[in-house]
């Protein structure tokens, strides 16, 4: 991979080579070296038992199995409760960011303001009234306590971002609709939905990415290690088992692959949609 | 309890608001009544309002009542202690050296993460070969989750460790330290492992900012005879001036509230040498049980970051249109 990009850059027409050139691409170099050598380092040392680890070189990947059980079931709960979470969250926003950008009434911006404030609400300064609340509502170790307040924490940049996109369809299309007789809410489900797709996917993403990477909320509501996501599972995992340092290597190099590959398969989106959430803040 | 829901239920329903508000206005077109549309807007509004109220709203209210009492989670909210729990959290050394922590790896962030990212984004907005690919390795620390983040490095920075390893390779040997236990650097350690996870993020932030500042003004400026330091000082920066500003306001709010990397790597310590605020509430208010000097840490930390965020909105931000929300507010 690395050696692919030091390849010299080939002379541009009418242009001379500038002398930071070769400084670039060494300075490109140092970069990826920084970035990926630790993942390299911790996904190839999943391949290895504690005591090659210890005398180095290389080995089979035992301890990949036996450290497979709980990382699945962990897995599992964090995909459902990011589901739930992107879910709700998109869910009602959408319906929200409708209601706010294309119908008229008293107070619409008051009521967007109510949503927009929610972005300087810090999820991790919340998380212990959280907590509490969901001991008085009996939501602790629960999914549900998991997956509801972060739909809640991802309405505000769900709402900030999807409004201004729902605004920008021309209100032609909705008088066209009308005419034909659709009602204001099958233009919102059949027409104006999906024309927001992108606006949509990014959203998705965003609430998705959230949820599955969350380690507060999860680390105070569950208490059974059957309720535990992947990042509760990786840290337990770690403090639990601190001397066999080859299953540490394998859960958290398998922890490090969902994300990777979602990564790869979605990366134009995340960085959009980040690069968009920024915009959107800006207004 | 029951009095606590019923709260959750006035502040929830936006009916009532509704009502008031459509009654008065005149049906637009002859295509809607107006009852039918205040019925649409109650069931379009009221579901997000519900949740949002609900668990982002109405927990800081209650952790606001809470920190009036002594409180270890069970039995009756009994023995009112008015605002002592909070005149505990702001005399507590510990929590004062917390909130210093914080502010040192904001104050690290602004000078050395910021110059470092501007100065890679620069780089990468070049046209060069691999350019896509280095992009991409940039930002996939973003994607990690903090907890795994955290185990990564804390398998790299183990004594004997992959960088003690390194340290020797390159002949620094003498430089190595107890990276984590050693109370004089570990706040330090923790800044480089926050700078490697968020770096990519403010880079692809940077390079989008970059796309908005039009090649034809570098290159007027170049014709006329400025060198490329002074198209970047001159014209580059400033026209990234609003994307630099979101940024920063976005890395102090997550300084602010550091806690994933700090609490799985080092739970704070040693001897509370890298607390930070949030695991200062964690720590005292959850860990101990003590729910209501804990609920009295997290007021006092709301206030913090909101009247930050709020200021900066204002003073800051107020050039973009990003004031939008203190306009109205304040």
């Amino acid at each position: 991979m690395a050696g692919a990009t030091v390849t010299v850059p080939s002379y541009g027409r009418r242009r001379r080579i500038k002398p930071t050139v070769p400084l670039s691409y060494l300075t490109a170099l140092v970069i990826l070296a920084i970035t990926l050598v630790p993942m390299l380092f911790v996904i190839l040392g999943g391949f290895r038992t504690t005591a090659q680890i210890n005398s180095s070189p290389t080995g089979l990947p035992h301890p990949w199995v036996w450290s497979t059980a709980s990382f699945w079931e962990n897995l599992g709960n964090s995909a459902m409760i990011a589901v739930i979470a992107t879910a709700l969250a998109v869910g009602l926003g959408a319906m929200a960011a409708f209601a706010l950008s294309r119908y008229d009434f008293r107070f619409r911006e008051g009521w967007y303001l109510v949503f927009a404030i929610g972005l300087l609400f810090p999820a991790n300064v919340a998380s212990l009234p959280i907590y509490l609340l969901l001991k008085h509502i009996n939501l602790l170790d629960n999914p549900l306590g998991v997956a509801l307040p972060e739909a809640a924490f991802s309405l505000p940049f769900t709402i900030i971002i999807l409004r201004p996109f729902m605004r920008a369809i021309p209100g032609e299309l909705q008088d066209a609709a009308v005419v034909d007789g659709a009602s204001r809410l099958t233009f919102f489900l059949r027409i104006l939905l999906p024309l927001s797709r992108p606006a949509l996917m990014t959203v998705s993403i965003l609430a998705f990415v959230t949820s599955w990477n969350a380690y507060l909320l999860p680390f105070l509501v569950f208490t059974s290690e059957g309720h535990f996501t992947l990042p509760l599972g990786v840290a337990t995992f770690q403090s639990t088992y601190s001397q066999n340092t080859a299953s540490i290597f394998a859960f958290t190099a398998l922890s490090m692959l969902p994300a990777l590959a979602f990564f790869v398969l979605a990366q134009r989106r995340i960085v959009g949609g980040l690069s968009g959430l920024a915009g959107s803040v800006k207004g | 309890m029951s009095g606590l829901t019923r709260a959750a239920a006035a502040v929830a329903d936006p009916t009532a608001a509704v009502v008031s508000a459509t009654r008065t206005e005149k049906t637009r077109g002859p295509f809607w009544r107006p009852s039918r549309k205040l019925i649409e807007l109650v069931v379009l509004l009221t579901p997000a309002l519900a949740l949002f109220t609900f668990f982002v709203l109405l927990p800081i209210c209650v952790a606001a009542y809470y920190g009036l009492f002594n409180w270890s989670g069970y039995g009756a909210l009994s023995d009112f202690v008015g605002l002592h729990n909070y005149r505990l959290v702001l005399d507590d050394p510990v929590f004062r050296e917390s909130v210093l922590h914080n502010v040192i790896i904001a104050v690290l962030s602004l000078v050395i993460q910021l110059p470092l990212s501007l100065a890679l984004a620069l780089l990468l907005n070049r046209r060069m070969k691999g350019g896509t690919l280095l992009r991409l390795a940039v930002f996939a620390p973003y994607v990690l989750s903090e907890a795994t983040t955290a185990v990564l490095w804390l398998l790299m920075l183990q004594p004997g460790g992959f960088v003690d390893q390194l340290f020797k390779a390159v002949g620094l040997g003498h430089e190595i330290k107890l990276w984590l236990a050693d109370p004089s650097i570990v706040l330090y350690t923790l800044f480089v492992v926050v700078t490697w996870k968020y770096i990519g993020f403010g880079i692809i932030l940077l390079l989008a900012g970059l796309q908005g500042v039009p090649v034809e003004l570098r290159e007027a400026a170049a014709i006329d005879g400025a060198s490329p330091w002074q198209v970047t000082r001159r014209i580059t920066l400033p026209l990234l001036g609003p994307t630099i500003r979101i940024w920063i306001f976005l890395s102090m709010i997550g300084s602010l509230q550091l806690f994933d990397i700090v609490w799985i790597m080092t739970i704070g310590g040693p001897a509370n040498s890298s607390s930070t605020m949030v695991t200062y509430m964690i720590e005292n208010g959850f860990r101990s049980l003590e729910f209501g000097f804990g609920s009295a840490v997290a007021v006092i930390l709301f206030i913090i970051s909101f009247v930050f965020a709020l200021l900066y909105q204002r003073f800051a931000l107020r050039r973009d249109t990003a004031g939008a929300l203190t306009r109205a507010v304040g």
